[in-house]
C-alpha cells in the first residue's frame, strides 16, 4: 500500500523526516510512534500527497504522488492531527459537502451519509450544527467523513490526541471495526497505550529517524524486560538509590521522579529491594509498555 | 527545493470547490442581500440625492450629480465586496476553519480550491451589482439600457481585486494585514479614484496615480457605458486593465496557496 525509501522531508535546512524505509501492507495497521517534532506528521503529508518529497521514493498504491497526487487521494480516507470541520454546517451536511469533493453523486452521498452518521454513533445528532458538539464527537465525525469514498487506504494523525479516555476508548472501537472489515489504517501517536491497542506493525520515530521497528510485543521483548518495577523515594535526586539496586535489575532508568528497574518479576526484585532495608515511598510493579521501549531507544520519555 | 511537479489536470474540479462555497452561502444569503441593497443605497441617498441637490443647483447641466456617481458606486460597491469576501473568509479556510486543507485532503488540488472560490466571489460581486442596478434603476439614478453591460463591468472590477487580495491574504499570518488593506488602500481608492468626482480634479501626480488603479477603470467603464460616452477603443482599454489586474492576481494566488498549503 505504501512503499517508502530513502524518504526524506526538508524544511529549508531543516531535516523534519531523515531517510526513512518503509512498507505497509494491504490490511494491517501501522503506526509512527514518537513524540513531537519527531517527523511523523511531515511524513504523513507526503504519504497525503499534500508534500512533496525533498528526496527518497514514495509509492502509494502504486502510484506516484508527484504524478497521481489527485488520483491517490481520491482513494484515500484522510484524519488530520486538527480537524477541518465546518462547525457552522450541521454533522450530515459535513458529509455531505465532503462527498461531493470526490465528486460522489448527490444520491450515494446521501445514502452513504447515513451508514456513515450510524458508525459513528452520531445519527441522533445528524442535523445539529458541529460547533457545540464534544471533542469526541467531532472526531468522530472527522473520521466518518474521511470514510465518504470508501478508502481503501486510512491516514489518522494523532487520531485521539486530546479526547478523554472513555472517548478514546470509543473511537479505538470504531477503528478496530474498521480494520476487521479490511481497511488499511496507517496513524501516527505519541500514546504508547494507542499503538499498543491498534497497530500490527510500527516504527519508533525520534528526531526523524526510525530508531526502531516491529510489533509492539517484539519490540517490548527485544527493547525491554518483560516487567518494570517503579520505585518512587522521598528524595529530590533518585540517582543515589539507583546506584545501590543497579545488581537487582538488567537496567536502570533515572527519572527525575522515579526510578525504572527492568526485570522479568517485578514482584521477586520489589522484594529483593526491600531486604536492603530501602523504603521507597512508593512500589509499582507493571508489564512493559512501548514507552520504556522508546526510554530506552533515546534515553527520553515520549510525553515531557 | 522540493520538487514540485505540475498537475496537469488541476483546476477541473474547481466546480466542487465552488460547491462547497454556495452550501455555505445558503446560511447567510438573505443578510447579505440585504446589507448589499442598503449599503449603496445610503450612499446613493446621501451623496446623490442629498450632496447632488447642491451640485446640480450649481448650474452643471446633465448628468445630474447621481446619474453621475451611480454608475461609480456601482463598481466601487463591486472592489468592496470582492475584497471583504477574499480577505477573511480566505484566512478562515486556510487557517481557523480550515476549509482548504479538507479540500486538499480530497482529490482537489490548489487550483481547483483557488479558482472554486474565486468564482464564488465572482457570484457575490453579480448578486450585489445586479441588486444595486435594480436599486438605481427603480430610483431614475441609472436610466441606460447600457447597464445590462455595466453590471458584467462591475463583476469584472470585482475580480481585478478578487485575485490579488486573495494572494495577498494567503501571505497573511492573521488578519492585521487587513485593516491596513482596508484603511490605506481600499478606503482611499473608493473616495479618489473618481467615484464621486472626476480625477482630473485631482493634482496632476495623484490623478496619474489614480489612473492606473483597477477601480478608476471600473467606475470609468460602468460610468461611460450607462452615461453613453462609451467608446469601443476606450472601453477595450479599460477591460484589458481589468483583465489583467485579474489574471496577474490569479497567477500571485496561485503561488502564494501553493506555498501556503502544499510544503
Amino acid at each position: 500500500m505504501i512503499s517508502a525509501h530513502r524518504l526524506t522531508k526538508r524544511f529549508g535546512g531543516f531535516t523534519a523526516v531523515d531517510s526513512i524505509d518503509v512498507e505497509v501492507r494491504r490490511g494491517e495497521a501501522f503506526g509512527f510512534l514518537g513524540p513531537n517534532g519527531a517527523g511523523k506528521s511531515s511524513t504523513m503529508r507526503m504519504i497525503g500527497c499534500v508534500s512533496p518529497p525533498s528526496d527518497g521514493s514514495l509509492r502509494i498504491l502504486g502510484l506516484d504522488p508527484a504524478r497521481d497526487g489527485p488520483a491517490i487521494r481520491a482513494r484515500l480516507g484522510v484524519v488530520p492531527q486538527r480537524d477541518t470541520l465546518d462547525e457552522e454546517l450541521t454533522v450530515r451536511e459535513n458529509i455531505l459537502v465532503y462527498g461531493r469533493y470526490f465528486g460522489l453523486s448527490r444520491a450515494h452521498v446521501r445514502a452513504k451519509a447515513d451508514e456513515l452518521l450510524e458508525f459513528a454513533q452520531l445519527t441522533d445528532r445528524a442535523d445539529s450544527v458541529v460547533e457545540p458538539l464534544s471533542g469526541g464527537m467531532k472526531r468522530r465525525l472527522t473520521i466518518a467523513r474521511s470514510l465518504v469514498n470508501d478508502p481503501e487506504l486510512l491516514l489518522l494523525d494523532e487520531p485521539t490526541t486530546g479526547l478523554d479516555p472513555q472517548a478514546r476508548h470509543v473511537l479505538w472501537d470504531r477503528l478496530f471495526r474498521l480494520k476487521r472489515s479490511g481497511v488499511t489504517l496507517v496513524l501516527t501517536t505519541h500514546y504508547m497505550d494507542e499503538a499498543e491497542q491498534l497497530c500490527d506493525r510500527l516504527v519508533v520515530m525520534d528526531g526523524g529517524r526510525i530508531v526502531a521497528e516491529g510489533s509492539p510485543r517484539e519490540l517490548i521483548a527485544l527493547h525491554a524486560t518483560r516487567e518494570v518495577l517503579e520505585l518512587r523515594f522521598a528524595a529530590d535526586d533518585h540517582a543515589p538509590y539507583a546506584a545501590k539496586l543497579t545488581d537487582l535489575a538488567q537496567r536502570v532508568e533515572v527519572l527525575p521522579d522515579r526510578l525504572l528497574l527492568y526485570t522479568d518479576d517485578g514482584d521477586a526484585t520489589a522484594a529483593a529491594v526491600q531486604r536492603r532495608g530501602l523504603a521507597p515511598l512508593s512500589v509499582l510493579a507493571r508489564r512493559s509498555t512501548l514507552e520504556d521501549v522508546f526510554l530506552h531507544l533515546t534515553g527520553r520519555t515520549l510525553v515531557d | 527545493m522540493a520538487t514540485t511537479h505540475a498537475q496537469p489536470r488541476e483546476g477541473r474540479m474547481a466546480g466542487r470547490a465552488f460547491a462547497y462555497w454556495l452550501t455555505n452561502y445558503r446560511r447567510v444569503w438573505q443578510g447579505t442581500i440585504i446589507s448589499g441593497f442598503l449599503g449603496p443605497l445610503f450612499f446613493l441617498a446621501a451623496m446623490g440625492f442629498g450632496l447632488g441637490s447642491l451640485v446640480d443647483g450649481g448650474g452643471l447641466g446633465a448628468p445630474g450629480y447621481v446619474e453621475f456617481i451611480a454608475p461609480g458606486i456601482l463598481a466601487a460597491q463591486a472592489m468592496q465586496t470582492a475584497v471583504g469576501e477574499s480577505t477573511f473568509p480566505v484566512m478562515g479556510a486556510l487557517k481557523w476553519q480550515r476549509q482548504y486543507h479538507a479540500m486538499l485532503a480530497a482529490p482537489l488540488g490548489v487550483a481547483d480550491l483557488v479558482l472554486g472560490h474565486v468564482a464564488f466571489v465572482a457570484m457575490r460581486v453579480a448578486i450585489t451589482s445586479v441588486a444595486f442596478a435594480v436599486v438605481a434603476v427603480a430610483l431614475g439614478a441609472i436610466t441606460s439600457w447600457w447597464v445590462l453591460l455595466a453590471v458584467p463591468a462591475a463583476i469584472l472590477t470585482g475580480l481585478a481585486f478578487t485575485t490579488p487580495v486573495f494572494a495577498f491574504a494567503a501571505r497573511q499570518d492573521n488578519d492585521a494585514g487587513f485593516n491596513v488593506l482596508f484603511r490605506f488602500i481600499v478606503m482611499p481608492m473608493f473616495l479618489f479614484s473618481g467615484t464621486f468626482f472626476p480625477v482630473e480634479q485631482l493634482p496632476g501626480v495623484l490623478e496619474a496615480v489614480a489612473k492606473v488603479t483597477p477601480l478608476w477603470h471600473g467606475v470609468e467603464l460602468c460610468r461611460s457605458l450607462v452615461l453613453g460616452t462609451a467608446t469601443a477603443a476606450g472601453s477595450l482599454g479599460h477591460v484589458a486593465h481589468l483583465a489583467l489586474w485579474a489574471v496577474g492576481g490569479l497567477w500571485l494566488a496561485f503561488a502564494s496557496f501553493r506555498k501556503r498549503l502544499v510544503a
